[in-house]
């Protein structure tokens, strides 16, 4: 990755969530690790894409990023400031600088709010524009940007369709005029054609505005579609992080590998003739995770050395980084897969009564 | 004689003080035994309603008709009543439900629910029905199923899940089986997986199966025919290499367009349809895609478009379609004789002559031949 204007660093990002049982103590028995130990860096007017898995952590990691969620450990340095360690009052005016768009648009805007409110209450909460008419001014912009017409202004989102809606949050998070946009699932609530015309827009944006995207999807074609970079997680860590293309012609990891060849694509032709790598059995629970590399459970190259007591660090092979101690030998064929048995894995502890996961309390939410 | 012939079905819901909604119009398809047949389409196309339909599963409330047929090897789904409906469905006919949290009874261990299907319609009972679950669970590849069975859904992940419910549908190894958006909850490991296991299903055992999703990549990999629906209608079909390779109608073009392909490179632009579902035009009034059609001509509005059959047993509802690489306009249907297309495939209302371009338009421009 190039070095020159990087402007968001994370290091060793850590979100823990605390299980806790009882009813009059608290007591806190184990910790869910959504997040464990991430580092990345975004440079200026490039998108980061992160796809993995439901429960792999990736949303944590964008809202742990924007300081939505509270990391456990680890720093989030946005143009030259850490942001894990600013008081309240100086993180909200660095909000400005950093919008996010959510999946859901029904549910992300306010039913009772029509769309001159929604987008000029974060004008207000930052103080721009100097009056109602120099705000109007700026909201006018920002619809003609995202293709809104004029009207939407006092209407509501219940009048609008699902690409019209996801195309209000988009104008909320632009109207501040911000050089980072977390956009957590932005298309995978739309229909395919939406989808398009949802991902171009983002597109255009960026070209125009000189924007910088993180952008967190579970679909890997289109997050592939979007990004420079692109970043696979397996629960709370990163295993692979790759130029969009490499990632697609030479994938290193062997959950990348199976992701790849899970994604089904549009064309009889390549169908046919593609190889599957099918996983066996399911993600297992963060709030205990496998030993050694967190794969080695499903993964079909899994050796008998290493891969269940050491945990592979992200290692730099050609312009990829990736986290497998057998990198290298699977990518020349050295090693072969074999296949793996499913393990059962439970959605929460063995049936017991399940144990409540608290969220630390949310800052509220002012965007 | 196909396994599962659908003609012309038809399922308006209307109320008092409120405009007629025809969520199905006029759709005909067929289906073989061992064959998949596809249905994709956006949201409210009525893909759902179709297969909700055939199964007889739409909630009983004034206001509602069902017209058409859905014969099923010689008996109509349609006209039978409840009783004899029981028995076909979960026999002969089975489906399974996109969402697996919703569709199985929480409160109910998955051994009860498996075992309800042998009981009604197998007549196993006790340790028999229970060996019998079992090994059904351990067909569709739920690890230790011998201690699933007691177990509650809520116990079992999204994947296993969706396989307790296949093993239901496959309980009694029906002739016809109904997937509406099987893997459209999962991730795509697990929607790999399950893709896999419904391919064995059919592969072993010769059942047919009617495909319904919107994802057009899940459809490549496994169906034989495609029907694309739009506002309740099929606008094209046909079988999946020339749908995928050629498509006539704008609207799958434009579905073809819309998708981003993991085998593309980064930086090239989607060719997204413009508008939204909501943007249809009532079909007696024409074509329901013409708002949002990028090859319109002034013949799409006024009446509805027919049917146009060509000579590979495909079928498309415009009369500007997108041309075929390397042919004339046209040309391709009036110098093959259309009595080529497979028999089966002729829905009722189909005229097979007509030629899908009005004279004396010119060739159609071409920016979305490719796609």
């Amino acid at each position: 990755m190039s070095d020159d204007d990087i402007l968001v660093e994370v290091r060793d990002l850590k979100v823990h969530f605390p299980i806790k049982r009882g009813v009059i103590f608290d007591r806190t028995v184990g910790h869910v690790k959504a997040v464990d130990g991430v580092d990345l860096r975004i440079p200026r007017g490039k998108t980061y894409g992160l796809v993995g898995e439901s429960g792999c952590g990736k949303s944590t990691l964008g809202r742990a990023l924007l300081q939505l969620t509270p990391p456990t450990d680890g720093q989030v340095v946005f143009d030259g400031v850490e942001l894990t360690t600013l008081p309240a009052g100086k993180l909200r005016t660095m909000r400005r600088r950093m919008q996010m768009i959510f999946q859901d648009p029904m549910s992300s805007l306010d039913p009772r709010q029509n769309v001159e409110s929604i987008l000029t209450e974060g004008l207000q909460t930052h103080g721009i524009g100097k009056d109602r008419d120099d705000r109007r001014r700026i909201i006018g912009e920002t619809l003609d940007a995202v293709g809104l017409p004029r009207w939407a202004l006092s209407r509501y989102p219940h009048e609008f369709s699902g690409g019209q809606r996801q195309r209000i949050g988009i104008a909320r998070a632009l109207v501040l005029g911000p050089e980072l946009i977390v956009a957590d699932e932005p298309v995978s609530a739309l229909d395919v054609s939406i989808q398009a015309q949802v991902v171009n827009l983002l597109d255009e944006l960026q070209d125009s505005l000189g924007l910088t995207y993180l952008v967190i999807a579970h679909d890997l074609a289109v997050v592939r579609h979007i990004s420079d970079m692109v970043g696979v997680m397996y629960l709370g860590a990163l295993v692979e992080e790759a130029p969009s293309d490499r990632l697609y012609t030479e994938p290193l990891h062997p959950y990348t590998r199976a992701l790849m060849s899970a994604v089904p694509v549009p064309d009889p032709d390549v169908e046919d003739r593609r190889e599957r790598i099918l996983l066996a059995g399911d993600l297992p629970s963060p709030a205990n995770p496998p030993s050694g590399c967190r794969f080695h459970t499903r993964c079909p190259w899994a050796q008998p050395t290493r891969c269940a007591d050491e945990r592979p660090v992200l290692r730099e092979i050609g312009a990829s980084r990736v986290a497998c101690h057998w990198a290298e030998q699977i990518a020349s064929g050295e090693l072969r897969p074999h296949k793996v048995s499913a393990e059962v894995v439970r959605p929460e502890g063995e049936g017991e009564t399940p144990g409540v996961v608290s969220a630390p309390s949310e800052p509220g939410s002012y965007v | 004689m196909a396994l599962l012939e659908v003609d012309d079905l038809s399922v308006t819901f209307s109320r008092r003080g409120q405009r007629t909604v025809r969520a199905v119009d006029g759709v005909s398809f067929s289906v073989d035994a061992g064959e998949v047949v596809g249905l994709v389409g956006e949201s409210g196309c009525g893909k759902s309603v179709t297969s909700l339909a055939i199964m007889g599963l739409l909630p009983k409330q004034p206001g509602l008709a069902v017209g058409g047929k859905a014969v099923f090897d010689g008996t109509d789904l349609l006209q039978l009543d409840d009783r004899s409906r029981r028995d076909i469905r979960g026999r002969d006919v089975a489906m399974i439900f996109q969402d697996p949290l919703s569709s199985l009874n929480p409160v109910i261990p998955i051994g009860l629910q498996v075992t309800e299907v042998l009981a009604r319609h197998r007549g196993m009972k006790g340790a028999a029905a229970e060996k019998e679950a079992a090994a059904l669970l351990d067909r569709v590849g739920i690890p230790d199923p011998k201690r699933r069975l007691k177990e509650y859904p809520h116990q079992l992940s999204g994947g296993m899940r969706q396989r307790a419910l296949i093993a239901m549908a496959v309980a009694c190894k029906p002739r016809l089986l109904i997937a509406d958006e099987p893997t459209t909850a999962l991730d795509v490991t697990i929607q790999a997986q399950i893709l896999e296991l419904l391919k064995e299903l059919v592969r072993d055992s010769g059942t047919a199966l009617v495909m319904i999703t919107h994802d057009l990549g899940v459809v490549a990999g496994m169906c034989d025919t495609i029907n694309v629906l739009y506002a309740g209608r099929v606008v094209e079909t046909a079988r999946r290499r020339p749908l995928f390779r050629e498509p006539r109608h704008p609207y799958t073009v434009g579905l073809l367009g819309s998708v981003p392909r993991l085998d593309a490179g980064r930086g090239e632009r989607l060719n997204p349809i413009p508008g939204s579902v909501r943007d249809v035009l009532p079909w007696p009034d024409g074509c329901a895609f013409a708002p949002r059609c990028s090859r319109r001509v002034d013949e799409c509005v006024g009446e509805p478009p027919q049917l146009v059959l060509t000579y590979d047993g495909r079928g498309y509802r415009c009369v500007n379609p997108a041309p075929v690489p390397g042919t004339e306009p046209g040309q391709e249907v009036r110098d093959t004789v259309p009595t080529q297309a497979a028999p089966g495939s002729v829905p009722a209302q189909a005229e097979p002559n007509d030629p899908p371009t009005v004279p004396g338009l010119g060739p159609a421009p071409s920016e979305e031949e490719t796609a």
